[in-house]
């Protein structure tokens, strides 16, 4: 059974070096949406793997030992994991919103932000609240 | 089995030390949004320290005090979000 050890040293350790990356982005990114790019796709993706790697325990120690305390804690894990999935983008999101809503500018030196130009969500935020004339935002919208 | 949960208890250890560093983005974030996207992710990293905690020390209840803290740090950020956009009243 040394290869199950490995398998789950192997997702042990890919969850440390992605939580470190997470950690290395928040700092090292210059504005708040390239560090919630960093931060939150990297942690939930180490914090993914560390569940797989408490699964995979669980299960290897079940089918040695066949205690049910094993198959309850790889279950348990296992709703951790849909938690996580379900909680941890829709909250990056909602960040992203609010910072954009409020008018958190980028950084325009340092980014890669520098060379967009539109800004659909602010178009569609001034096209529900100021519905001036709609014929000529009909049109536009199918030109484009 | 004692090589894995040694493992375990290392990278508690390392996870630990990540969360250290998250909270410095917490102090000195220049914008209220940079504060709320380090404590999202000080969460998140607790999150996973308690189920491997829970994993290396045979513990399940640490898994399930796991699951209720994600469902409420996810809560906490999409309130503090809505604070923030001044929408919810």
């Amino acid at each position: 059974m040394s290869w199950a050890i490995l398998l789950i040293l192997s997702f042990l350790i890919v969850s440390i070096v992605f939580n470190g990356l997470g950690t290395i982005g928040l700092h090292r990114f210059p504005d708040v949406y390239t560090r919630l790019h960093a931060a939150t796709k990297c942690t939930t993706f180490g914090t993914i793997f560390m569940t797989f790697t408490v699964i995979a325990h669980s299960v290897r120690l079940y089918l040695i030992t066949e205690e049910a305390r094993f198959l309850n804690m790889a279950i348990h894990t296992f709703l951790a994991l849909v938690a996580l999935l379900i909680t941890n983008p829709t909250g990056a999101h909602a960040i992203a919103r609010a910072a954009h809503i409020v008018g958190i500018k980028q950084e325009q030196a340092e980014s890669v932000w520098f060379l967009t130009e539109r800004d659909e969500l602010r178009e569609a935020d001034l096209e529900q609240t100021e519905p001036v004339s709609t014929d000529e935002s009909s049109e536009s919208s199918e030109v484009k | 089995m004692i090589e894995v949960s040694t493992a375990l208890y290392a990278s508690v250890i390392a996870i630990v030390i990540y969360i250290i560093i998250c909270s410095f983005r917490i102090f000195l974030g220049p914008t209220v949004a940079d504060r709320i996207v380090g404590f999202d992710t000080l969460n998140t990293m607790v999150i996973a320290a308690m189920i491997a905690m829970g994993a290396a020390m045979y513990e399940t209840l640490f898994i399930d005090i796991a699951i209720v803290y994600a469902i409420l740090s996810f809560i906490s950020t999409l309130y503090i979000a809505k604070y923030l956009e001044g929408g919810g009243s």
